[in-house]
Order: structure tokens, then C-alpha cells, then sequence
């Protein structure tokens, strides 16, 4: 980067600081009033900050969309909304998408006026999403849609769907997939939040009765969805490391710092027990500030953000386990803020891959060590056991 | 804050590895003529040594990378020692013995008696008795705090000096020798008043960077092995039981790299933030570096339990190195004093 770029870059950051100043909201706000954010954030230049200029982005480069991120992170934007389609469905669309399908989807999304959810997962397939079992027929010029879907995050705001869905068992289960956009607002398709173990309904479980689907919703070729979804997560790891969708962090109560005003530092085993908790911490901080310091050096993590992910769902168990046992029985009675850090730390080692497909990552991509046999590469899908397939 | 290497420090670390490949030999012990060369054709005795003595005047972020690199190899002998050393004369008023380790001429330790006034100088002879001292075999001079009336100040002892004797020691780690040292009215040299703060800290750091090479190294050797080694008619690195350990222990080897390249650029840019990183960088790659050291050996299986296979040279030398600077437990214990916990 020249010297004349690095300038530019400081002053385009102090606009956007400006801007923000002015527009984003103090509080957290509704998904009506969070489109009409989306709305004037577009206007004013700083949805899509990387995405190009034919389709509604602002057609500049990933040092102005990083830039914009950082300075994002002072402020609480309404961007979970919007975080599956600009993180994952919108970049999935712009790489294989149709200029068509890009001119109908990308401006809509980057305004908030269409919000995306992505339906991969199902009951019978969580860590193997490849053995998804959701049908998609052929009917006339289209297709319709059949099955279930479920950890889908924003399906009850969403517009649209980026589905994946089974269009051959008679082949192998990765070459019988393909990807679709579906109409979320269609009769046939069933929004059920699905209440996670925290007591609350992040998520939702989505039913498919003959949805309609035309050809034209098709996203790359008919049984080529799995290299779809592949460039999809890919964007979706992307994403999370550039920050998209990441402002507003709250404060955890199971932190050190949270924890530190809570408990008795004065019995040595408690400090002990703090200070193990500060060095985990730390190592974990230092590790993502080299990722992130690599990154912005322009080395790209690749698997090795499957360690920071695996250190971080690790972490998550470890400090609301510890902050529960050091507060000790008020943690868990009175809707007390420990008892939900300690439900929902599971999440964070099961989401976006557990932990033990993370040390499976770690091992094939990083450490390059031998594959595991596989059983499920050459057989046709019908013949599989997978999900509720017998 | 930065936590990459640059270039230089890159091609630093391929000359070093280069070097090391072949010339470092952990179970023939102290090679003076390696050191000549690992001092004189790659200065590396003289890394952190300022240019007015004739060192090159280099930072702790590249001394971690060459201590990494001894580290990996296990080099065996006094570099370790003589690091040390080199911190602490870079510390101290009088600084003249660093122009002979930069030049590679002089093999140095430093030691730390359990009470300060163990070590008592009057005028210039010295008295007292050290149980341990790292490299005390090798090395030419030791620096040693010691009272002097009602200071303790640095003195410099020649370890050949008459009033000098010295009893080798049986050490877990091969690898790296030790000295018992007692000094009877040897002939000491006053470097000055010991600092207040400092040395300790780079210390660690130092050590915090060769215990980082030792678990990489450890890493790699059995990441190597599971490539290779079948059981039951699969390459046991497919065993999830093996590739979800070598995963964790790769995740300790980011970590402890994450936090050695920080403590070392507190140690260069940033003093404030060293006492901290410092006893951080001990706490946490000590335990780390023996911990990946003992699982790969573990997962070697039955091999790693002979004398002739390497793993146990790394899993000694781990050990050696988290209680050097003292039980883990001070180091958390210091971490816990400066969060003011």
C-alpha cells in the first residue's frame, strides 16, 4: 500500500466515523426500523462497501469494507438482520449466480429491503450437510421443494432462501445436490422458531410442503449445489473474520474482567483459578491478533481459523463453567446472567461446526494428516445410511 | 503491537535452521567448534549485544526467532546460559564482557543464589555457594549478584580462578549440563548495582521462545510419524484418536507463538506491557511446550519409550526448561500480583 492509499484510507475511515456519529442508532431497534437503516447506509455509501458497482455494491476494494468494519465495531448497527445475506447468500449469488439473478437480488439486499436466511442444515444432517435430505423434483419448466430445515437464523424476517436440496440419490451424495433461491413468503413454507436450551428461539425449523420452485431461482448447474454451498461457507468464514455483522459485542459476565469484581480475589485458589482464566484468554486474543494481523498483511488464514474457532468454543465452555462454580449458588437461581452464559456456551462448540469436526479441519487442512476412510464417496445416496434413511 | 515476522527475520530463521541442521547434536553434548561458528560465521552470540560492543544490535523479537530455532534442535550446551548472561550484562553498568561473547570468545552464565546474601563480596573476592548453575560446566564467567555491605551489586567470576570449584551434575536433560559452584574467595569483577527490575523478565521471555521451538519441533516430529506409522491397516494420523490430540496440540503451538511474538515485541517496543507478558509467556508456553512434548511422545507409542528414539530428549528438556526459572507456580503467582488480583 503507498503512502498516498494509507491517507486515504485514515480519511475515509474519519467519514465513516462521522457518519455513524450521526445515523446509527443508540439502541437496539426492530427489523422495520433496521430496513430503513439498511436503506440509508446504502445511500450513503457503506453497504456492499467491496461488492461491485454494476449490481448495487459501491465497487470499492476489502482495505475500505475492513476499514468501514473496524470503525462499525464503536457502534451498535442492526446488521444481524442482514448478516446472512451480506455474509454468505449475496457473495454465493455474485460468484455463481447469473447476471440476471445478480441484477434481481444483490441492490434489494444490500438496501435491506430483502432479507436472506440459508437453509442447509436438517435434522438427519448437521456436521454432514452433504447428506441433506430436503428433495427437490423436477415439475414441468420448475421444480418443487419437499422436507424439513432447521438452525436457520432470520428465517422469520427473510424474503428469500438460499436452499439446498437433493435432485439425484442415484449418485453419490455430494453430486446430487443443487442450489436454489426460495420464496420464504410462499403458502407451502412453515416458520416454526425452535426454542434452544437457552429458553430463547434463536433459530427457527423451516417445513417445505410442495413449494414451487421456477428453473430461473436455480443457483449454479442442476447437481452442482455442493460446490455451491462449499463457496458459500467459504464466504461465510470470510465474513466472520473481516468482522461483517460483528458490532455491538456485550459484555460477557463470564469474562475475567466481568469476574474479577465479582468474586473473592483474596482466597488464593480463586485467584488461581482467575489467573488461568486470564491466560487462557490472553493466548486466545494474542492468536486471533496474529490471524487478524495476517490477514490484514494480505496471508489469508485459511484452516487455521478452525483452531481460533475450536480455542474459542473452548474457551466459551471453560469460563462459564468456571464463573458459575466461583460465584457459586446465586449463579444459577434468579434468572442470574451466568445461568444463560452457561446455557448457551454449548452453542459456541456446536455451531458453524462442532468442535470435533474443527479437530478434523485442524488435522486434514493444517497438519495435512491422512484423510479417515470414508463410506459415503462412491455409494449412490439412496443406498446410504444418512438422517432418517434407513 | 506486531505480531509477524519480517522478512529479515524470516531469512534470519532459514540461516539459523540451516545451520542447526546437521550441527546440532543433542546427545554428543557441548560442541565448542559449533559455537565458534554459531558466534563467528552467524553472530549469533552477539545478536542483542549493542553495536558499540560489537554486536549487532538486534531486538528480542530476533533473538525469540534464533532461540526458537536452538529450541527445534535441542541444541545441546551453554547457548542458553550465555543468552542470559548477555541479558543481564546488557543491564548492568559495567558492560565490557560483551565484547567477548560477541565475538564468540566467551561462554558466560548467570545464577541466582535462593537468598541474596548467600553470595557475599568483600573487596574483590567473593564467597558463597550456587547448587545449580545452568551451562557452570562451560562457561568461562559467571555473573552472580552478591552483597556487598548493604547493596547487592552484579560481579563478574572468572570460573577458572583458583578460588573457583565446581562439580558437574547429573541432569534430566541430557542435553544441557549443569554445575554445582562454590566460590571461596575467588577473584570477582563489580558490574554494578543489580537493577531493580528487568532482567528476570527478558529471561522468560527468552526461554518462552526456545520452549516454543521445542514444542513445534515436538509437533512436527510426530505429525511426521503419523504420516507414516500403520496400525490395524490405516496410517494412524486418520485415528481421530490421534488427529483430534496432534489438532489440539497444534492449537497450543498458535497459541504459545501468538504470545512469545508479543512478549517479545513488549520486551523491544513496549517495557510497560513486558512484566506482564513476561509472566504471561511463562505461564503459559512452560506448561504448553510440556505438555505437547509429553503427548508426542505419547502417541509415538511404545518407540517413545526408548532411549534410542529423540522423544524423551524433548520431553526432558520440556520439563527442564517450565521449572528453570523457578515452579510454574511463581509465575502465575507473579501474573496474579500484577492483574492485581
Amino acid at each position: 500500500m503507498t503512502l498516498g492509499a494509507q491517507v486515504n484510507l485514515d480519511e475515509y475511515r474519519a467519514q465513516a466515523r462521522r457518519w455513524l456519529e450521526e445515523n446509527a442508532p443508540d439502541e437496539v431497534i426492530g427489523v422495520e426500523e433496521a430496513k430503513a437503516f439498511m436503506a440509508r447506509l446504502h445511500d450513503a455509501g457503506y453497504s456492499g462497501i467491496g461488492w461491485p458497482g454494476q449490481w448495487g455494491g459501491q465497487g470499492l476494494t476489502q482495505a475500505e469494507e475492513r476499514a468501514f468494519a473496524e470503525v462499525a465495531r464503536d457502534f451498535r448497527l442492526p446488521t444481524a438482520y442482514f448478516s446472512i445475506g451480506l455474509g454468505m447468500c449475496g457473495p454465493a449469488i455474485l460468484d455463481r449466480g447469473t447476471d440476471e439473478q445478480r441484477r434481481r437480488w444483490i441492490r434489494p439486499l444490500l438496501r435491506g429491503e430483502e432479507i436472506w436466511c440459508q437453509l442447509f442444515s436438517e435434522p438427519g444432517a448437521g456436521s454432514d450437510v452433504a447428506a441433506v435430505q430436503t428433495r427437490a423434483v423436477r415439475d414441468g419448466d420448475g421444480w418443487v421443494v419437499g422436507g424439513q430445515k432447521v438452525w436457520t437464523t432470520n428465517a422469520q424476517y427473510a424474503t428469500w432462501g438460499l436452499l439446498l436440496a437433493r435432485t439425484d440419490v442415484e449418485v453419490p451424495k455430494h453430486k446430487g445436490l443443487t442450489m436454489f433461491a426460495v420464496d420464504m413468503r410462499h403458502p407451502g413454507v412453515t416458520v416454526r422458531p425452535l426454542r434452544d436450551m437457552t429458553g430463547r428461539a434463536h433459530f427457527n425449523e423451516i417445513f417445505f410442503d410442495d413449494v414451487p420452485i421456477p428453473d430461473s431461482d436455480r443457483i449454479g448447474g442442476v447437481n452442482d449445489g455442493w460446490s455451491v454451498a462449499v463457496t458459500t461457507l467459504l464466504h461465510e468464514r470470510l465474513s466472520i473474520s473481516a468482522g461483517v455483522g460483528m458490532s455491538g459485542q456485550s459484555e460477557n459476565p463470564a469474562s475475567f474482567e466481568a469476574l474479577r469484581k465479582a468474586v473473592d480475589t483474596a482466597d488464593p485458589l480463586v485467584r488461581d483459578q482467575l489467573v488461568e482464566l486470564y491466560i487462557r484468554s490472553q493466548a486466545l486474543h494474542l492468536f486471533n491478533q496474529r490471524l487478524a494481523q495476517e490477514t490484514k498483511a494480505g496471508i489469508f488464514p485459511g484452516a487455521r481459523g478452525s483452531a481460533a474457532k475450536l480455542l474459542l468454543a473452548e474457551l466459551t465452555l471453560f469460563q462459564a463453567d468456571l464463573a458459575t462454580s466461583l460465584v457459586g449458588p446465586e449463579a444459577v437461581t434468579g434468572d442470574h446472567p451466568l445461568g444463560f452464559a452457561l446455557s448457551f456456551a454449548p452453542g459456541m462448540a456446536l455451531g458453524g461446526g462442532t468442535n470435533e469436526i474443527m479437530r478434523g479441519i485442524v488435522g486434514d487442512r493444517v497438519l495435512g494428516l491422512p484423510p479417515e476412510p470414508r463410506v459415503d464417496k462412491t455409494v449412490p445416496f439412496k443406498d446410504l445410511k444418512v438422517g432418517t434413511q434407513a | 503491537m506486531n505480531l509477524l515476522l519480517s522478512q529479515e527475520q524470516r531469512d534470519l530463521r532459514a540461516a539459523v535452521r540451516s545451520f542447526l541442521d546437521g550441527n546440532s547434536r543433542p546427545r554428543e553434548g557441548y560442541d565448542p567448534a559449533v559455537y565458534r561458528r554459531l558466534g563467528g560465521e552467524l553472530g549469533l552470540s552477539g545478536l542483542i549485544v549493542p553495536e558499540e560492543y560489537g554486536g549487532a544490535g538486534a531486538g528480542y523479537a530476533e533473538l525469540a526467532v534464533v532461540l526458537e530455532e536452538t529450541g527445534a534442535a535441542l541444541l545441546p550446551g551453554p547457548f542458553l546460559a550465555t543468552v542470559f548472561a548477555t541479558i543481564a550484562l546488557t543491564r548492568v553498568p559495567d558492560k565490557e564482557l560483551l565484547t567477548a561473547i560477541a565475538e564468540g570468545r566467551l561462554v558466560a552464565t548467570v545464577a541466582q543464589p535462593p537468598r541474596d546474601e548467600d553470595v557475599r563480596l568483600e573487596g574483590d573476592r567473593i564467597a558463597g555457594t550456587l547448587g545449580r548453575v545452568l551451562g557452570g560446566m562451560e562457561a568461562d564467567v559467571l555473573v552472580v549478584p552478591a552483597a556487598s555491605g548493604d547493596e547487592i551489586v552484579m560481579a563478574a567470576v572468572e570460573l577458572d580462578d583458583p578460588g573457583v570449584s565446581r562439580t558437574e551434575l547429573a541432569t534430566l536433560d541430557i542435553t544441557r549440563g549443569q554445575a554445582g559452584v562454590r566460590l571461596d574467595g575467588a577473584r570477582a569483577r563489580v558490574l554494578g548495582p543489580r537493577p531493580r527490575e528487568g532482567i528476570l523478565d527478558r529471561m522468560c521471555v527468552a526461554l518462552a521462545a526456545e520452549q516454543l521451538g521445542v514444542m513445534r519441533a515436538a509437533l512436527e516430529a510426530i505429525v511426521a510419524y503419523a504420516k507414516v506409522r500403520a496400525a490395524f491397516g490405516r496410517l494412524i494420523g486418520s485415528y481421530q484418536g490421534v488427529k483430534f490430540k496432534l489438532a489440539d496440540m497444534h492449537c497450543q503451538v498458535e497459541q504459545a507463538e501468538s504470545i512469545v511474538r508479543y512478549a517479545a515485541w513488549a520486551a523491544d517496543e513496549s517495557p510497560g506491557e513486558l512484566p506482564k507478558a513476561a509472566a504471561l509467556a511463562q505461564a503459559y508456553v512452560g506448561r504448553a511446550c510440556f505438555e505437547v512434548a509429553r503427548d508426542h511422545l505419547l502417541l509415538h507409542g511404545g518407540i517413545g519409550f526408548t532411549w534410542e528414539h529423540d522423544a524423551h530428549l524433548y520431553y526432558k528438556r520440556a520439563k527442564a526448561d517450565e521449572v528453570m526459572l523457578g515452579p510454574p507456580r511463581v509465575h502465575r503467582t507473579r501474573l496474579a500480583d500484577l492483574l492485581e488480583l
